[in-house]
């Protein structure tokens, strides 16, 4: 029976081959992405301070940074995304004028999450808040939802996309606290590229980061905070 | 020689009312296909207003599919007759208003190809999805209650399935209103009032639909409908659209109430340009007053009198729902209190909105595709009344 062994062979052989072409692609696909094997832990909770003393009026470094990171066109026309905003603020009591940076406010209770039908929109164990690009049907209800307008929808065909920041025409998209670099221990791209260091990123469930220490001495505010949505996002100043 | 034109003309002019509806509906699809390859850059919707025209149409003709069974439920909950013998009709319209309200909301989306994600992964915190289940739960419920109607072995079932419609469409517009009222960092939404001015709302645009249906249908038929009938249709309609006004006066007076509203409430029934005119004029007059006008002066309140008041509050709502979702998205969200804000991202600025051909279009091709669902329908089923004389309550 000579035969059905060869046919056998021939079988399993192809079954393995089969299953190596399957399979190849995915772990090649992570180690591009550069997937880290262990999942977000719920230990840390990712935040920001941000100094408005420090920001000054007409920088735009965070606002670049953010754009080149995650393959931003920069267009400030209606439908384009911005992920980050610079805003000026005038006191309409006293005149006093500031300039901070907005964006998503990474919520401990954020809407987004609560409005997505789909549950696209997710908050990571650490507290970053993300949409799930193949999820997203493109509803646009968790823009209605966002007390700070920190969402974009894209309107347009992408090209020359980041590989490691996947957008998609047709779906919504917001400031990812630029988890890619964050999961491999870097700062976000706005934090690192402020030249005045008014961007201070940490964990805020470590009482001995530096974020943690300078949250317990310094007044901050959370932008909205009678929504109490308590944003992972604090402003010094304001 | 009749008055009425003979039978071949009349089968070529439904034929021709079916291709018109063919072609409206066709080029809805045609918008889609642009919107999916352009991507929704060639509609007016951007990223301060993301909701525009086509939605508008989904929820006038869902909020009005839910009011229009209103007419039945006066037939199977309250019992009334003459009601009861245009609850078929009105069925139907239901499910024709929901099935093109829910095709425009659904081509809408930014990946409308996903759509089966919405039944895979469901989210039961998100009022969408709730209304979800809602709105198919309508449709399959209405469809039922049409077939214990319409087949006479299944008739012992048709009240307690009226009384299932009932309870579900007040759910529903409930669902409805709560996608709104739930915002509530947004100045023109987050109100407790909504739910139930939605409710009221749908009640004179359901019966305004289905006026004008019946007045079609009765009209084709060469028939004429009962004066007495006529009477209290339109009796009833009045009745609602002096509701609904209450409702969305009350509305704005709670706004009004509240200090940090009165900015957005000076914008949207001001200053704020085309929202308080399409408020005051397109909702208010033309909307309401008119058509209550129309409906209770000495000497009106005759049948072309009633179908223009008809007519008028179906665009009075159009006006409404305009002014509601996109003037309410126009305003800006105020994250600082007490600053004047500005940024690139229209912090501080009222948003502009310039919508294109393609969301008419595609809102167009919803209504047809309802048009041609009811024109079919009566067609080839019976859906006249059928009323006996003499039917006092």
């Amino acid at each position: 029976m000579n035969g059905i062994d060869i046919q056998r062979r021939g079988f399993l052989k192809t079954s393995l081959g089969v299953a190596a072409v399957a399979i190849a692609p995915g772990i090649l696909l992570f180690d591009l992405a550069h997937g880290k094997p262990e999942a977000a832990s719920s230990k840390v909770r990712w935040g920001m301070l941000i100094d408005t003393a420090q920001c000054k009026t007409g920088c735009n470094d965070c606002v670049t940074a953010c754009n080149k990171e995650n393959g931003l066109s920069g267009g400030t026309g209606a439908t384009d995304s911005q992920w980050i905003r610079k805003i000026e603020l005038k006191d309409t009591g006293s005149g006093r004028e500031l300039s901070l940076p907005m964006m998503c406010q990474h919520c401990e209770h954020p809407p987004c999450v609560d409005v997505c039908p789909t549950t696209a929109s997710f908050k990571r164990a650490d507290g970053i808040v993300l949409v799930d690009k193949h999820r997203c049907i493109g509803c646009r209800y968790c823009m209605m939802a966002c007390p700070y307008k920190a969402r974009s929808f894209v309107h347009e065909p992408l090209h020359d996309q980041n590989p490691d920041v996947p957008r998609g025409k047709g779906t919504v998209e917001s400031c990812t606290l630029c988890v890619h670099r964050v999961d491999q221990g870097m700062q976000p791209a706005c934090a690192e590229a402020c030249p005045n260091k008014a961007i201070l990123f940490g964990d805020l469930n470590d009482p001995e980061s530096e974020i943690a220490k300078k949250v317990r001495s310094v007044a901050s505010v959370q932008v909205r905070a009678d929504l109490r949505l308590n944003p992972g996002i604090r402003y010094q100043g304001l | 020689m009749s008055a009425y034109p003979p039978m071949y003309l009349k089968t070529r002019l439904y034929y021709a009312l079916l291709a018109a509806g063919g072609l409206i509906a066709l080029a809805g699809l045609y918008a889609v296909y642009l919107m999916e390859h352009h991507g929704h850059i060639i509609t007016g919707m951007n990223n301060q207003v993301v909701w525009g025209i086509p939605h508008v149409f989904a929820i006038f003709l869902i909020v009005a599919a839910s009011g229009v069974l209103n007419v039945a439920s006066i037939g199977s909950v309250f019992g009334k007759t003459v009601y009861k013998a245009r609850a078929p009709l009105a069925g139907l319209l239901s499910i024709a208003m929901l099935a093109g309200g829910l095709t425009v909301l659904m081509l809408d989306l930014g990946r409308p190809d996903r759509i089966i994600v919405a039944a895979t992964n469901y989210n039961l915190t998100s009022v969408f999805a709730w209304n979800v289940l809602l709105y198919s739960g309508m449709f399959a419920l209405a469809v039922v209650y049409l077939w214990t109607m319409m087949e006479r072995r299944m008739n012992p079932w048709s009240k307690p399935v009226g009384f299932a419609v009932f309870a579900w469409r007040f759910i529903l517009t409930t669902g409805t209103g709560l996608i709104f009222a739930f915002l509530a960092a947004r100045q023109a939404y987050g109100s407790a009032m909504l739910p139930p001015m939605f409710i009221v709302l749908s009640f004179a645009w359901g019966l305004a639909v289905f006026m004008v249906a019946q007045a079609a249908l009765y009209a084709w038929n060469t028939k004429m409908l009962d004066p007495a009938i006529l009477q209290r249709n339109k009796n009833l309609l009045g009745v609602f659209i002096i509701g609904s006004l209450y409702m969305v006066a009350i509305y704005h007076m709670t706004n009004l109430y509240f200090a940090h509203q009165s900015g957005f409430e000076r914008f949207i029934l001001l200053d704020g340009g085309v929202y308080p005119s399409a408020f005051w004029w397109g909702y208010v007059w033309f909307g309401s007053l008119l058509p209550l006008l129309l409906i209770y002066a000495p000497g009106l309140g005759k049948g072309i009198c009633v179908m223009a008041a008809s007519l008028l509050v179906i665009l009075g709502g159009f006006a409404l729902l305009y002014v509601f979702i996109i003037g309410g998205q126009a305003y800006p969200l105020n994250l600082f209190p007490g600053y004047q804000v500005s940024s690139s991202f229209g912090d501080g600025q009222i948003a502009t909105y310039q919508p294109s051909i393609y969301e008419f279009l595609l809102g167009f091709g919803g209504l047809a595709i309802a048009f041609l669902i009811t024109a079919v329908s009566v067609h080839v089923l019976n859906f006249m009344p059928q009323d006996k004389p003499h039917t006092a309550d």
